[in-house]
């Protein structure tokens, strides 16, 4: 681990020595954009992920290939026990589309996570547009709750772990058969969307799971999912954003249903339970180029008051990411090649609550920051290295587990 | 700043990072601060089998699924028993429904553990009506392997029940009826068919198999192959309703579990060689703490050779004592007497706060929440010693309680 870093390091230094012409460049790269944000995204939403990737241009209908693919190492300790160096194939990601019309378009999403473990359809809708406003999507789609979820492609991140909160309160990808509405309104400066959709839901493995607390990703452990409901009820979620040019995207959403079980063969057997899920999230770029990306999330659970308080009623988390482009240039052949430094602060805290016994909070929780940098060869691939520190405290807040540790990788989209 | 030198900077700092790449990285917390690990020395075999059990009793987390309940306190050994430290009072259970000598009087009615919790759709089970109880918090579990190896006559033989002495302290060892699984072994002395107990806040469990077997049915609603039956609510129906197929854990898992806490390690006594901790140590004897918080033993030959011939200061006796009105909440086990309780050992003490959440919660229902406080409340046969403990000068106590507090 020591040895790539020194590398990473040792590379560094010398194409910054290699700089000859400093200030004109420094001057350009500011208030520039660095990874995919560039010009004529300025009117792109998070929603608009999907069909916003390089694979889909124009010259490649009416079938196109692509996906993306992400890999690492790393090496992590707690409390002064590490698992080694590990490489990880995270996830390779086919993307399938075609415009079966100007106003019919198909597009499938088939992850592959973990090498083969997970064989996963993320996305594999039909969108009919009848109008801006109007537009029909029905398959498996991607739940608009927050922003990660729709907009979670590999490449597009400075960071090689996926941020705590969407991938633990917000079970990311988490994508559902179902069909609903979106639709758009754009001004000069502005646009609106909006998004509603109806989807099968989760299951009660939400408070029965092997982590020992309400966990909604557990309910992707359910394969039937995709085949029928587990309870007849179906998972509403609605989701808003707005953006301005040359400011920066607001997005609000909801998720909603019920999770359990309350019913079989006519024969009652529970009261119908809710899990609901709130989330917000938000991005801006500052004049010095400074991008920010963030997404708060709120999860309330009914858990049934008899079962244990090891499960939380009340789940909360949230991410912002900042990241800094520092060069922009031609680098070592790489026309528009830039190095970012960024940095992420996250937080969960699954049981929000205080405990009935003693009145002091319920805590299981985790902090982390997460700096690191990356070097964009093009704006579709980034090659990054983190340096991640958490610290995790169980239920009763006793001292944190803290677990800390490099990772260095790449992603890129093909 | 020129982007050269941001970049140069950059670069540095990851040069630092590497060079500094072992402090970067939480190091392990010193061997004293944790109470979680094994004893040092075990076999590659032996420590295989240690990761088995320590996997089962932290890692395993039962769901409706895997038989967790109908009805159930909590859902892993670990939720109770976090780092191996003591519980919390949310992980506080209650037993009720035996008030002497005589055996538990509400069997029939699912004695002798309430299981207050229930998976979606299933009722927890009420203390019935005229059911006297006590609420028990979890203890720590480590060095346990080397109180089971004791032979019962080295516990026997600080028994005093007439108290010949006349220093007003007794101690009596709880005679339990064994489960059908039990197996005697060489240093088991039976009477009348009955073993000695040793674990447990009333030593009613003799040996670790014995409360292991009991935590997973009474704690979790687990079946195992030792006992099949789940937990019954009988105030719903005589008939559990579980429908995990049976046994829900493997003989072979109960066993890892068993060996996991035989080989836990000792608590690493912190400061043993502070002169306060010294001097309070002397206090602790003096005031006749000692006589029931016995602080040293010697294992005899066992069959896992890291606890044969080992000494050990584990500060209990292993017997019952009445410890007065006080403390008597009128529920027992075994043959204890309702106001007599175990004394517990101390060791680990000083730790108790890192796995209470930053408090304390002592004595067998966490009703103390300080070592002073626990100590004030002891009565009964400890009435001198306590006694002895208030008389002594602010200083003086302060260094028993920092004795204590190194443990
Ligand atoms: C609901 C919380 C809870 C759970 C779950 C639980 N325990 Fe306990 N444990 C306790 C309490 C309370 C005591 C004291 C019980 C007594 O006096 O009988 C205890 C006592 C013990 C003891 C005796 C310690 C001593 O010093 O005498 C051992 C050993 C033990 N538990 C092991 C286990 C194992 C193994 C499991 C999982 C199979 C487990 N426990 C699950 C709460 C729990
Ligand atoms: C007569 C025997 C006896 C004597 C003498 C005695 N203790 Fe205890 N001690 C016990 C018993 C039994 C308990 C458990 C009582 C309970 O759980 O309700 C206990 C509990 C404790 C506890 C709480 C431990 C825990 O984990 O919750 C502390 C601390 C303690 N004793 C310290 C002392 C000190 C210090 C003295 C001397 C001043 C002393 N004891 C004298 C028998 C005794």
């Amino acid at each position: 681990m020591k040895h790539i870093l020194l590398l990473w390091g040792l590379l560094l230094m010398a194409t910054a020595q290699a700089q000859t012409d400093s200030t004109s460049a420094f001057n350009q790269l500011f208030g520039r954009d660095t990874t995919l944000r560039t010009k004529d995204q300025q009117l792109k939403l998070n929603m608009d992920a999907t069909y916003d990737r390089p694979f889909l241009t124009a010259n490649k209908m009416p079938v196109s290939v692509g996906g993306y693919l992400e890999a690492n190492t790393q090496y992590m300790q707690t409390d002064g026990i590490t698992e080694g160096l590990s490489f990880q194939m995270r996830r390779m990601t086919l993307f399938l589309a075609s415009s079966i019309n100007r106003r019919i378009k198909f597009l499938s999403e088939i992850e592959f996570e973990d090498g083969t473990k997970e064989i996963n359809i993320e996305f594999a809708a039909l969108d009919i547009e009848l109008h801006p406003l109007v537009n029909l999507r029905g398959g498996i789609i991607m739940n608009p709750i927050g922003s990660f979820n729709q907009n979670h492609d590999g490449p597009k991140w400075e960071f090689i772990d996926r941020p705590l909160s969407s991938i633990t309160i917000i079970p990311s990808t988490w994508s559902n058969v179902g069909f609903g509405l979106y639709g758009k309104k754009y001004t000069r400066d502005w646009v609106w969307a909006y998004e509603a959709y109806l989807t099968n839901g989760f299951d009660d493995q939400i408070i029965a799971n092997n982590q020992n607390r309400t966990f909604l990703p557990a309910t992707k452990a359910n394969r039937d999912r995709f085949e029928e409901s587990f309870n007849g009820v179906p998972l509403v979620t609605l989701k808003s954003a707005i953006k301005r040019r040359r400011i920066g995207e607001i997005g609000i959403s909801w998720m909603g249903g019920v999770y359990n079980k309350f019913q079989s063969d006519g024969l009652t057997l529970d009261k119908r339970r809710r899990v609901d899920v709130w989330a917000l999230d938000f991005n801006t770029t500052l004049p010095m180029g400074t991008y920010i990306n963030g997404e708060l999330v709120w999860a309330s659970i009914d858990v049934p008051s008899t079962y244990t308080q090891q499960f939380g009623r009340m789940q909360q988390g949230g991410w912002v990411d900042i990241v800094q482009p520092l060069v922009r240039k031609r680098m070592l052949g790489w026309n528009k090649a830039v190095v970012n430094a960024a940095l992420r602060v996250e937080r969960v805290d699954y049981n929000v609550g205080t405990f009935a016994e003693t009145g002091d909070p319920i805590r299981d929780d985790i902090w982390a920051i997460v700096p690191g940098i990356s070097f964009r060869p093009s704006p579709t691939t980034v090659i990054r290295g983190n340096y991640r520190y958490h610290w995790q405290t169980d239920l009763l807040g006793n001292p944190p587990a803290r677990t800390a540790g490099f990772q260095f990788g790449f992603s890129t989209y093909f | 700043m020129k982007k050269t030198t941001l970049l140069f900077l950059y670069g540095a700092v990851l040069v630092f990072a590497a060079v500094a790449c072992e402090t970067m990285l939480p190091g392990t917390p010193a061997d004293d601060a944790l109470l979680d690990g094994p004893i040092a020395e075990l076999t590659p075999e032996q420590n295989a089998l240690f990761l088995a059990g320590d996997a089962a009793f932290n890692n395993e987390i039962f769901t409706p699924a895997t038989g967790l309940g109908p009805t159930f306190v909590a859902t892993s050994c670990g939720s109770c028993h976090a780092g191996d430290g003591k519980g919390h009072p949310f992980t506080t259970l209650t037993r009720f429904g035996q008030s002497d000598e005589t055996g538990n009087q509400f069997m029939h009615q699912g004695g002798p553990q309430l299981q207050n919790r229930a998976i979606s759709g299933h009722t927890p089970e009420q203390l019935p009506k005229g059911a006297t109880f006590s609420n028990f918090m979890p203890p720590a579990n480590t060095g346990l392997g080397l109180l089971g190896a004791l032979s019962d006559e080295q516990i026997s033989a600080n028994a005093d029940p007439n108290d010949k002495d006349g220093d007003g302290i007794s101690g009596v060892p709880n005679w339990i009826e064994p489960p059908h699984f039990f197996k005697s072994q060489w240093y088991h002395k039976p009477q009348n068919g009955k073993y000695i107990g040793r674990f447990g806040k009333k030593a009613a469990a003799i040996d670790l198999l014995h409360q292991t077997v009991n935590a997973y049915k009474q704690d979790m609603g687990i079946t195992s192959e030792f006992d099949p039956e789940d937990p019954i609510n009988y105030a719903v129906s005589g008939q559990a309703g579980d429908l995990a197929d049976d046994p829900e854990v493997s003989s072979a898992k109960v066993n890892a579990v068993v060996f996991y806490l035989r080989t836990l390690k000792v608590p690493v006594q912190r400061t043993p060689n502070d002169a306060d901790v010294v001097a309070g140590k002397a206090l602790f004897m003096s005031t006749d703490c000692g006589k029931c918080h016995t602080p040293q033993w010697k294992t005899p030959q066992s069959d896992v050779a890291v606890l044969s011939n080992q000494t050990l200061a584990p500060y209990t006796d292993l017997l019952l004592h009445d410890m007065g009105s006080g403390l008597d909440d009128g529920y027992t086990e075994g043959i204890a007497k309702t106001a007599e309780w175990r004394t517990p050992p101390l060791w680990g003490l000083g730790l108790a706060e890192t796995a209470q959440g930053g408090r304390v919660f002592l004595l067998h229902d966490g009703r103390a929440h300080s070592l002073d406080e626990a100590i004030r409340l002891h009565g009964g046969e400890a009435t001198k010693s306590r006694s002895k403990y208030v008389a002594l000068t602010d200083t003086d106590r302060a260094k028993l309680l920092k004795f204590l507090d190194s443990l």
